[in-house]
């Protein structure tokens, strides 16, 4: 029966074979375009350190004066993304969650120690001891540095693998001394190729995906050494631009705690601290104090640009577009044929049988034009591997992102090919 | 024209009507704002940066040692301004585009509360020559004003600057109406006179919005290890000069890091890389919205011709013309899209406040939508034409004939 009605419908699509195949196209480049922006919107979404990640957060204070004009019950809007100095240095030492480490990301030019290479930039992070913990830093060898480390601003490094393998090649890094900037550092451990995708705990920018940090050390000796900071230093007031004050934001600031109550309980410090600060004449605005979840954070922080999320929406919109076109056509087809639909209810046919008829040709058009759209959708996925960005290398369709395009294009097939389909088979006496 | 059998005939096909003014609308409501964004990403990529874009060539240069950076900048610009073709030459922090931005709030009053916020740029003396501003008002900077950033102590040095050029889209935002020269402001803690204005110059980074030429010269002499070295240079010579700036570099002193060579139109290139990108997604969904529905309204209208033959032939054998039976078909057309634009451009309007709270897009024009709504329109007339041409062709004979 369902073989039949499959021949019916290759038959009728063949009689109007230009509208057949501009129909395919348009269901085909709808989907090709959605399920483009949707593999690759997926894949920027994807858990950066999978275990751990749920764990992690992000507590966000505002030191900043009172807005001009405001009044200061007015809500606050966004918060700083960042921390001063003075307010990560007290939640640091308060100890107050599992584990906390304050950074800032920068760069600093690398010496090899052998004749004839050249000296080169370097990307890395300043953090405190418990980051590597923290964010349980895969170590191939040796570790990360203690507390005590920090305060005596111990010059040590840990190297991610590339440049610890740049550097001294296939002998053992650990113990070797490598110069950043024009200071010697003591090679204390080598990272396992870490580098989750996003560098989640990075400023998140334009950056955020692809390269990985190739070097850490110590935040406070980077300080007194005056190495190069990159990121967002915001200042306010008067009292100049010292990264030491407590009136510039610039540092990313991560807490470990391992139960959602311990995450209400350093909420509640969090509002504390504000209001002791508030005691000592600083944080003039109304206390908000928050706590942000990994999750939450990088979509608090548009980790995924607007101009992707427009093309996502740009795609979709021309997809709903294609779909009420075919959704016409399939209508007129089918109500055109009321002969066709009369002779076959005369000889026995029963509504079931036309819906399911006229059903199957829907279902042709929308099955081409998915098969259609997945090629399109990895001619669109290879374009955008080709843009210069850090989330292009993701751009893949993974098993599940196959399926879904399937399903889409049957989705969209049967969306498409209900209503026209119902309407030929409850059609009023379709032989008057 | 007939319009009463043509409505009747219209509500014969009530759904099928419906979708396809469902249609026009969506494409009317998301062709407007992909306009729009087309119209603003493309005024974006056109604003003058104020440098002499095709003469501008610049290197950046990173120190190793740990040597005065001041003497250094100095002994390099000695240097790279003894290379034949090069007519100036400048060390500096920012430039239009290179994504290096120091923004300083600007009071008018001591202490007084920031009006704006304005990127500084800083340079040795003879930046103007090097980048190639021009100099609109008041004069450039005296060799007795410049002072060093002191970057090693957090760039004190804007506290102890006394003099500034600013660009007049700044001038008019800070003193609109007035004349600035001569004007005080306080990026600092200290007062400092606008001895200069300039007709343009971008900042570093461009923000959707009235701010990109809120910009300000200082003469202050770059002192931190890494410094971009601006040369100019006819048109022709940028690569050559490039290739020996390096090389006179590297001869210098080889203890250095030298990145980023390049002229100022790839450096223009490079930041609107992405722009470029959205505008052929943004121009593609365009076009592939218009043909969508195109294909759509020819389709339909084949369907409506076929199905209408009879009556067709009936019409030529009572005495309707060829011309009556185009013009009918034309203006169904005509009815059903003008049908479709109406909710189109409410809908064009209302995804518009959505995109303006998601997206920073800014306002739709008004004039936007009466251009659409034509474009879509003529659109339409132009996908029927095939299909009404046809049914014109019908013969009167086919009245007679039974299906």
């Amino acid at each position: 029966m369902y073989g039949y009605y499959l021949v019916l419908a290759l038959r009728s699509l063949q009689r109007s074979k230009v509208l057949t195949a501009l129909m395919v196209l348009a269901i085909g480049l709808g989907i090709g375009a959605s399920m483009t922006m949707i593999t690759v919107l997926h894949a920027m979404s994807g858990d950066p350190l999978p275990g751990r990640s749920d764990q992690l957060y992000v507590p966000q204070l505002d030191p900043r004066p009172l807005p001009r004009g405001g009044a200061s019950g007015t809500p606050a809007g966004n918060l700083p993304d960042s921390l001063t100095w003075s307010d990560a240095m007290a939640l640091l030492h308060a100890h107050r969650a599992d584990r906390q480490a304050a950074m800032s990301g920068g760069s600093a030019p690398v010496r090899p120690a052998q004749a004839g290479q050249h000296p080169f930039f370097a990307r890395g992070h300043y953090v405190t001891a418990d980051f590597f913990q923290m964010f349980a830093t895969p170590f191939r060898a040796g570790s990360g540095w203690n507390e005590q480390d920090d305060a005596d601003r111990a010059r040590v490094v840990v190297l991610n693998a590339g440049l610890a393998q740049r550097l001294f090649g296939a002998t053992p890094a650990i113990g070797r001394t490598v110069r950043l900037k024009d200071t010697d550092f003591r090679v204390i451990g080598v990272l396992d190729d870490w580098r989750p995708q996003p560098a989640f705990y990075a400023r998140i920018d334009d950056r955020a995906f692809g390269q990985a940090d190739q070097f850490f050390l110590p935040l406070q000796t980077a300080l007194d050494l005056r190495f190069n900071f990159s990121g967002d230093l915001r200042c306010w007031g008067s009292g100049g631009d010292n990264r030491r004050s407590d009136h510039c934001t610039w540092l990313q600031f991560w807490v470990q705690l391992a139960s959602p109550a311990k995450a209400q309980a350093y909420r509640a410090f969090l509002a504390d601290y504000w209001r002791d600060q508030q005691a000592h004449g600083r944080f003039p605005r109304p206390v908000d104090a928050r706590l942000y979840g990994l999750t939450d954070w990088l979509a608090h922080e548009q980790l995924i640009p607007a101009d992707l999320r427009l093309q996502l929406w740009l795609a979709l919109g021309f997809l709903g577009v294609c779909m009420v076109d075919i959704v016409g056509l399939l209508l007129a087809k089918f109500l055109r044929r009321r002969g066709e639909i009369c002779v076959r209810r005369a000889l026995g046919a029963r509504r079931r049988d036309i819906f399911v008829q006229f059903g199957m040709e829907a279902a042709v058009i929308g099955l081409a034009g998915g098969v259609l759209g997945l090629g399109l959708a990895q001619l669109g996925l290879w374009s955008v591997r080709r843009r210069p960005d850090g989330y292009a290398q993701l751009a893949h369709m993974d098993p599940a992102m196959l399926l879904g395009t399937f399903a889409l294009a049957v989705v969209a097939s049967v969306l498409a090919g209900l209503l026209p389909a119902w309407r030929a088979c409850v059609m009023r006496d379709p032989c008057a | 024209m007939p319009r009463i059998p043509m409505l009747a005939s219209l509500t014969r096909h009530r759904l099928t009507v419906l979708l396809l003014a469902l249609q026009v609308a969506l494409t009317c409501a998301i062709v407007c704002n992909v306009a729009l964004m087309i119209a603003g990403r493309t005024a974006q990529m056109r604003m003058p940066s104020g440098v002499a874009e095709d003469e501008l060539v610049m290197l950046d240069n990173a120190s190793l040692d740990g040597g005065n950076p001041l003497a250094r900048h100095a002994a390099d610009l000695a240097a790279l301004r003894r290379i034949p073709g090069v007519t100036a030459v400048a060390a500096v922090d920012a430039l239009p585009f290179n994504r290096n931005n120091w923004s300083n709030g600007i009071a008018t009053v001591p202490d007084g509360p920031p009006r704006l916020a304005a990127t500084a740029f800083n340079g040795t003396p003879g930046e103007l020559q090097a980048l190639g501003l021009h100099l609109v008002a008041g004069r450039d900077f005296r060799p007795d004003e410049y002072v060093p950033m002191d970057s090693a102590r957090d760039w004190d040095g804007i506290n102890h600057v006394a003099a500034t050029i600013v660009t007049r889209a700044l001038a008019a935002r800070l003193f609109p109406g007035e004349d600035p020269l001569g004007k005080l402001v306080y990026p600092g803690d200290n007062p400092v006179r606008i001895v200069g204005v300039i007709d343009h110059l971008l900042r570093p980074m461009l923000e959707t919005g009235d701010g990109n030429e809120d910009a300000m010269l200082f003469p202050m002499l770059p002192d931190e290890g890494n410094v971009t070295y601006a040369l100019r240079t006819a048109p022709s010579q940028r690569q050559r000069v490039l290739k020996e700036a390096a090389a006179v570099l590297q001869q210098l002193d080889a203890d250095r890091i030298l990145r980023h060579a390049q002229t100022f139109a790839q450096l223009r290139r490079d930041y609107f890389r992405h722009d470029r990108t959205m505008l052929g997604l943004l121009l593609a969904a365009a076009a592939g919205l218009l043909l969508v529905t195109a294909v759509g309204i020819a389709g339909l209208a084949s369907f409506w011709v076929q199905q209408r033959r009879r009556a067709i032939g009936i019409r030529r054998a009572v005495g309707a013309s060829r011309r009556d039976i185009l013009r009918y078909f034309q203006a169904e057309n005509a009815l059903i899209v003008g049908g479709g634009l109406l909710p189109g451009v409410l809908l064009a309007l209302g995804l518009n406040l959505l995109l303006m709270r998601h997206y920073e897009l800014p306002r739709l024009p008004l004039a936007y939508l009466p251009i659409a709504a034509l474009a879509l329109w003529l659109l339409g007339q132009l996908a029927v034409l095939g299909p009404a041409l046809r049914a014109a062709a019908v013969p009167p004979v086919v009245a007679t004939r039974t299906d």
